[in-house]
């Protein structure tokens, strides 16, 4: 099994964003691997230790930091990275798909790709289309559920109301992660000592020939969102909140 | 006048009433000419839930083969048809699993621009407000291009109606399936339950509910409410509730007018998937809780005794 896991470089779900320059962010804060990527990479790191034989690769976009992330996804089990390198945290997702497949289609033949359901950043939810599209696989994303039998795959996606689609595709395809997949493991400091020993090459998105200049979509302006300020506490007896509360939602907010 | 196209989704129950808000984003500041597409139902059935909106023509878009139920990648080719038929310069849908999924299979297929899960949208000057790091912030972002494609986030954009008479159409595609990807069969998980994400009041329910019984108190307000009900990451990882009811980072993201946290303590991973909400009321025993520093109403007591309260005097309210 050759396997593939697009992993992005993301700032943490806690951090403070901070809007710099119209556009941009201040990228001081703590970054992580974006998490619904970490599902991918556990488990494509089952499906080949399962398999007895076979490969794990990281692919990412990103910045010369990102191999921090890498890093992180190695010490999971995978066994080598690829950094595309870019200038920018933002790259659209169209031209991010292209650096990929260029990127994996130049390393091997893949069996399957494991990305994230989405970016917790941009989250542009499109991305794993976008590459399946690219090297002409059948994808399916937001999945919980993935068994491999036979050179084919089986997964069960989540649709709402309470619903999972069962899907069926050949391999090589495209397997967009989410929560419920599995319980990425917390690695041990062994794994984090051999990570730092393993192989990640760097390309330069140019050197892939991605014309980042080209792409169909771009942000013209970031606006950060003002928290909430602090509640309107209510008094009073259980009833005479409860009594306050609803005439208030009626009133004042007009949401009921 | 532009032609703007709307990716229609409906349930067993017909049109999905979350479609209005989209339908009320399309028609824009112009008077826009409005073709929905229906894939999935008779254009007929669907025409009056569709044109109180201010829908021009319903399409219904099929293809002759026998794999269009169990195919989204044929789909996703006889709407590209369609839209090219048509001559449609943006088309919107739902930001919903099925919705986001169909959309970017076409926008992949015809290497159109795509922004998913918009809140706001700009038809003249071809731009969209989206959220960026889980609500942290919002983008504003140009799609280039004769032909775009947007979802949108259910409630975000609040349907008013504009009520025209629709003409019906049939559109007969001449695709192929590309083969590959076979939808096999949905499964039902918890029958009856209201969708999280579409729903316009969430009730939800964190780690002091304890036991999954006790959501039968959320249940009985949600009813009265017309709400669905909602957990936090703390009661689905206690297996008190399935994954599918998650609010937050790694759950679902919810943009309700009403939001009623019942036992939260304010998590920044729950608040990225519910912070948008018009109007957000916390329910909690500690007076002190981080959420009461990010709400519009709060409420210091037990959710055991207040939520069965809060359900009588709903009941008792005037209709
Ligand atoms: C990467 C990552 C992703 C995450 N994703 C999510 C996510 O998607 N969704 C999510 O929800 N969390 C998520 N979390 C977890 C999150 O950080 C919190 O741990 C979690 O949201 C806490 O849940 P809670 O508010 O129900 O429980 P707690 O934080 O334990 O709060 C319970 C609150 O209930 C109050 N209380 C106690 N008894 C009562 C009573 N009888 N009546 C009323 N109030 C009472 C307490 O005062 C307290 O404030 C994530 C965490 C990480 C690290
Ligand atoms: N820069 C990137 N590098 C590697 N993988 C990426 C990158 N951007 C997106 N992806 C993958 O595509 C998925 C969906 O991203 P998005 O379309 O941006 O929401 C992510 O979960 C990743 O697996």
């Amino acid at each position: 099994m050759q396997i593939y896991v697009c992993v992005k470089h993301v700032p943490d779900t806690a951090a403070k964003i901070t809007v710099v320059g119209g556009t941009g962010f201040a990228e001081t804060c703590k970054f992580v691997i974006n998490p619904y990527d970490e599902y991918g990479v556990e488990e494509a790191v089952q499906i080949v230790s399962r398999a007895g034989q076979g490969e794990v690769v990281i692919v990412t976009v990103g910045r010369e930091n990102a191999v921090n992330t890498m890093r992180s996804a190695l010490a999971l089990g995978a066994h080598r990275g690829i950094l595309v390198k870019t200038d920018a945290q933002f790259l659209d997702s169209n031209l991010t798909s292209q650096a990929l497949k260029k990127a994996i289609v130049q390393d091997g033949s893949p069996d399957i790709i494991f990305t994230g359901k989405q970016s917790i950043d941009s989250e542009g939810m499109q991305t794993p289309y976008r590459l399946a599209q690219a090297l002409g696989l059948p994808v399916a994303t937001e999945v919980v559920d993935v068994k491999i039998n036979d050179r084919r795959a089986v997964v069960e996606r989540e649709i709402g109301g309470g619903s999972r689609e069962v899907v069926e595709m050949p391999l090589p395809c495209v397997i967009g992660a989410t929560k419920g997949l599995n319980e990425p493991h917390y690695p041990k400091l062994p794994d984090i000592m051999r990570a730092k020993k393993k192989e990640i090459r760097k390309i330069d998105i140019r050197a892939l020939g991605v014309d980042i200049a080209d792409g169909p979509t771009q942000i013209l302006k970031l606006d950060p969102v003002p928290e909430r300020s602090r509640a309107k506490m209510l008094q009073g007896s259980t009833r005479e909140m409860v009594e306050e509360l609803v005439r208030r939602l009626k009133e004042e907010a007009k949401v009921l | 006048m532009a032609k703007i196209g709307v990716l229609i989704e409906t349930s067993d129950e017909g049109v999905k009433e979350a479609n209005g808000g989209v339908i009320t984003a399309a028609r824009g500041e112009a008077g826009n000419e409005i073709y929905a597409f229906v894939l999935n139902a008779k254009a007929a059935d669907c025409r009056n839930a569709l044109q109180q909106y201010g829908v021009a023509k319903v399409v219904e878009v099929s293809a002759d083969a026998a794999a269009w139920v169990s195919s989204p990648d044929l789909q996703a080719r006889a709407l590209a048809e369609a839209i090219k038929h048509f001559e449609i310069s943006t088309l919107l849908g739902l930001s919903s699993a099925q919705g986001r999924d169909l959309l970017a299979r076409l926008a992949a297929l015809i290497d159109a621009p795509l922004v998913q899960d918009c809140s706001g949208i700009n038809l003249a000057e071809g731009t969209v407000k989206k959220s960026h790091f889980s609500g942290k912030t919002f983008a504003t972002i140009k799609l280039n291009g004769n032909l775009r494609i947007c979802s949108i986030r259910p409630n975000t954009i609040e349907a008013q109606p504009a009520p025209v008479e629709a003409e019906v159409l049939t559109f007969q595609a001449a695709v192929q399936d590309p083969g590959g990807l076979v939808v096999k069969e949905v499964k039902k998980t918890a029958p009856g339950s209201v969708e999280l994400t579409e729903a316009n009041i969430i009730i939800t329910g964190g780690r002091p509910i304890g036991a999954a019984e006790n959501y039968k108190i959320l249940r009985e307000c949600a009813e009265v409410l017309g709400a669905a009900v909602g957990a936090s990451r703390a009661v689905v990882d206690a297996g008190f509730a399935p994954h599918s009811m998650q609010v937050g980072q790694t759950g679902k993201t919810v943009s309700p007018k009403l939001y009623i946290a019942c036992g939260l303590s304010g998590s920044v991973q729950h608040f990225a998937g519910m912070k948008t909400s018009r109007v957000i009321v916390a329910i909690n025993t500690d007076k002190d809780a981080p959420i009461f520093n990010k709400c519009d109403y709060g409420l210091v007591g037990d959710l055991f005794e207040i939520v069965p309260v809060l359900t009588a005097v709903l009941k008792e309210q005037p209709q």
